[in-house]
């Protein structure tokens, strides 16, 4: 893929990013998981229906974008899940997040998808601003958890439902 | 979600200085646009110079310009100057509250209100007037 005229460019990963990459998430988030980004390679990158993306600028990895099509899940037609985004704090401001969720999104478009969704922290401000200034509302699902040590074993509604 | 009048007006205010950056609107052209009281707005445009979200410009063609960066100002800053929103640790207990049921309200009660916060929260003035344009088209 070519650079646009300020010399970023989207790619896909490859496993020599994996410090790159793995290092922009240590930055944001305070802790270093290597398996799990060897995990995310092993998984989504280079895979049909899967993407792993990152920008880079003057050969420096910037930022991140990885997401896959889910079909069928609780009913929903495919749709492109983002499941992780990362921008290096330095390279905020640039739209490095909006050029990488311009590139997953056109990649989706391209197999036919035509609605993105993502799931995030309620109390994530920054990225859960981020996703509105895309465009992205909340949608037709809600998340629901629970511990599992306080389920109601033998409730009669939940008997019903299932 | 039913907002109060007063957190409109003010909602409405800030969108319109946005929308025209750098100029200035007065209470009389917002009121209009938004068929709003004029006495109404008086007072809420009040509260958001004090807040200092908003500033007011005197003299001949004086009026009012945004004083915030758009891209920062979430719609909590604003909703939360008018609403009670969230947190209500220091209202006095309601009747039952003390009961089993009234813990149950208040778990499902709480639960609403934190994505209320966090949906406010998330949508800056720049993103709400991106929203606007989608609506209008």
């Amino acid at each position: 893929m070519s650079a646009d005229q300020d010399g970023n460019q989207i790619r896909p990963a490859t496993e020599a990013d994996l410090p790159a990459i793995g290092a922009i998430d240590a930055r944001i988030t305070g802790a270093a998981k290597d398996a799990y980004w060897r995990d995310m390679f092993d998984r989504f990158g280079n895979r049909a229906d899967r993407y792993f993306l990152l920008s880079e600028n003057a050969g420096r990895v910037e930022g991140y974008i990885a997401g896959e099509v889910r079909a069928w899940e609780f009913g929903s037609p495919p749709s492109g899940w983002v499941f992780a985004i990362g921008t290096d704090p330095d390279a905020r401001q640039r739209k490095v997040a909006s050029r990488l969720f311009a590139a997953i999104a056109e990649a989706f478009r391209g197999r036919g998808v035509d609605t993105l969704r993502t799931m995030i922290a309620r109390d994530d401000d920054l990225i859960m601003s981020f996703f509105r200034s895309q465009g992205m509302m909340a949608g037709p699902f809600v998340q629901l958890e629970m511990s599992v040590d306080e389920a109601w074993p033998g409730d009669d509604e939940a008997e019903a439902a299932s | 979600m039913k907002l109060q009048r007063a957190t409109r007006c003010a909602l409405f205010a800030v969108f319109e200085l946005a929308r025209v950056p750098g100029r200035q609107v007065s209470a009389a052209d917002i009121a209009e646009t938004y068929d709003l009281s004029v006495n109404h707005l008086a007072k809420v445009l009040r509260e958001l110079t004090r807040a200092r979200i908003i500033q007011s410009v005197r003299g001949a063609g004086g009026g009012y310009t945004l004083a915030a960066n758009p891209k920062r100002l979430t719609l909590y800053d604003i909703v939360g100057k008018f609403e009670e929103l969230g947190d209500d640790a220091g209202a006095p207990p309601e009747p039952g509250a003390d009961t089993d049921g009234g813990r149950a309200l208040d778990r499902v009660l709480t639960e609403i209100d934190d994505i209320t916060v966090a949906t406010l929260k998330s949508i800056s003035l720049t993103t709400f007037m991106k929203l606007s344009r989608k609506s209008g088209a």
